[in-house]
């Protein structure tokens, strides 16, 4: 099943409908859950189906190896961080 | 084989009970001998949705207690004969089911019934605990809206470890989406998470989608188990979701949304 989140619109800033915004946020509330119960080992199932379409989206636009993505999800100090980084090749910006 | 199956959600007032009435009901109309049991001490509410409420003499906690048999405190359901109801006792005490209680009960109905349902209560207490504890299957009732999607995630968490089964490596206990409250005009607008959000946040299979119907109301005004209104949407995809629990192959009908006067006249 395709993943919703319109990283374009979200990129453009174009709104969200308010059931998207919802999904958002649950996927999110989700992941820290499961990762307050399993004591952060535990990552849930969309995570990587996430991380390949977002690597897909990206490679419209620049072509980046695998390992140019990376993607994580940590408790720094209370505060949950879904982190995204991507290095663009040299040549690429 | 009998089954065990739990009607839980975490979150409170998703459809619980008006789901664990219709699904017993449903396999019970399907010639399964079911038993249905309301976990919900302190609140008993199953009885008034099947319509046995005056009929109540002793309940779950008096048999636990040994104040009755088990016989004594199963109310037979007057449509379906091979359908009955263990009632919650209404004591303010907690501490009233027992585990070992509990699983002795769950055993006698497991020696005469096919079909073992347990409608839970709200939350993550000792009365969801018991109700989830000794289920091969669960029924997991979620309301398309963020709350209850995040509870019923974390009710997943705890049918993976907090069961009888996770314990003892006995294979998992099999895990269905049951969706209810499903308004297809408000997805439609992208004002409500879809079937499809909520299929890929929770990723069980999902069972059946409820449509959100003044049916069910209705139903429990009168004591009637919304799955034998055969003229509502909910009735309808109550029995489709028994159908397919059986293992029959359905598909889910009340998806879309409802075409008015305007678009069945001029087509769109
Ligand atoms: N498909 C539906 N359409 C409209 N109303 C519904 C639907 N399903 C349930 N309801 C209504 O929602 C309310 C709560 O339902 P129900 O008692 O079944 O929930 P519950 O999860 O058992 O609640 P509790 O957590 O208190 O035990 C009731 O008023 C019921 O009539
Ligand atoms: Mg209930």
């Amino acid at each position: 099943m395709a993943l919703n989140i319109d990283w374009l619109k979200l990129f453009r800033g174009e709104r969200k409908t308010s059931a998207q915004l919802a999904k958002d946020r649950l996927m999110v509330a989700v992941a820290i859950q499961r990762a307050e119960l399993a004591g952060k080992s535990q990552v849930p199932p969309y995570l990587q189906k996430m991380r390949e379409e977002i690597v897909s989206v990206v490679r419209k636009y620049v072509q980046v190896p695998d390992e140019a993505v990376q993607f994580s999800l940590q408790r720094e100090r209370g505060l949950e961080v879904l982190e995204l980084n991507i290095t663009l090749p040299e040549h690429a910006a | 084989m009998t089954k065990i199956v739990v009607v839980t959600s975490g979150k409170g007032g998703v459809g619980k009970t008006t789901t664990a009435a219709s699904f017993a009901t449903g396999l019970a109309a399907r010639g399964h001998k079911t038993a249905v049991v309301d976990f919900d001490v302190g609140l008993r509410n199953l009885d008034l949705i099947m319509g046995v409420e005056r009929r109540v003499v002793f309940d779950f906690v008096n048999v636990i207690h040994g104040e009755a048999t088990l016989k004594q405190a199963l109310i037979k359901d007057k449509q379906f004969e091979n359908l009955s109801i263990l009632a919650a006792s209404q004591t303010r005490d907690k501490d009233a089911l027992t585990a070992a209680g509990v699983e002795r009960v769950l055993d006698e109905l497991v020696a005469e019934f096919e079909y073992v349902v347990c409608d839970s209560p709200a939350g993550i207490e000792r009365g969801a605990h018991l109700a989830m504890y000794f289920a091969d299957e669960a029924l997991v009732v979620t309301n398309p809206e963020v709350s209850s999607v995040r509870d019923s995630d974390r009710v997943l968490g705890l049918l993976a470890s907090k069961t009888r089964r996770a314990e003892r490596g006995d294979g998992k206990v099999r895990e269905h989406l049951v969706l209810t409250r499903y308004n297809p005009a408000r997805v439609a607008k992208g004002e409500m998470l879809s079937v499809d959000d909520v299929k890929e946040i929770l990723a069980i299979p999902l069972l059946g989608v409820i449509p959100e119907s003044q049916a069910v109301l209705t139903c429990s005004n009168a004591g009637v188990p919304v799955i034998r209104e055969e003229n509502a949407d909910a009735g309808l995809a109550y029995q489709d979701l028994v159908a397919r629990f059986l293992g029959e192959e359905r598909p889910h009908r009340f998806l879309d949304q409802k075409k008015g006067l305007f678009s069945k006249l001029f087509g769109g």
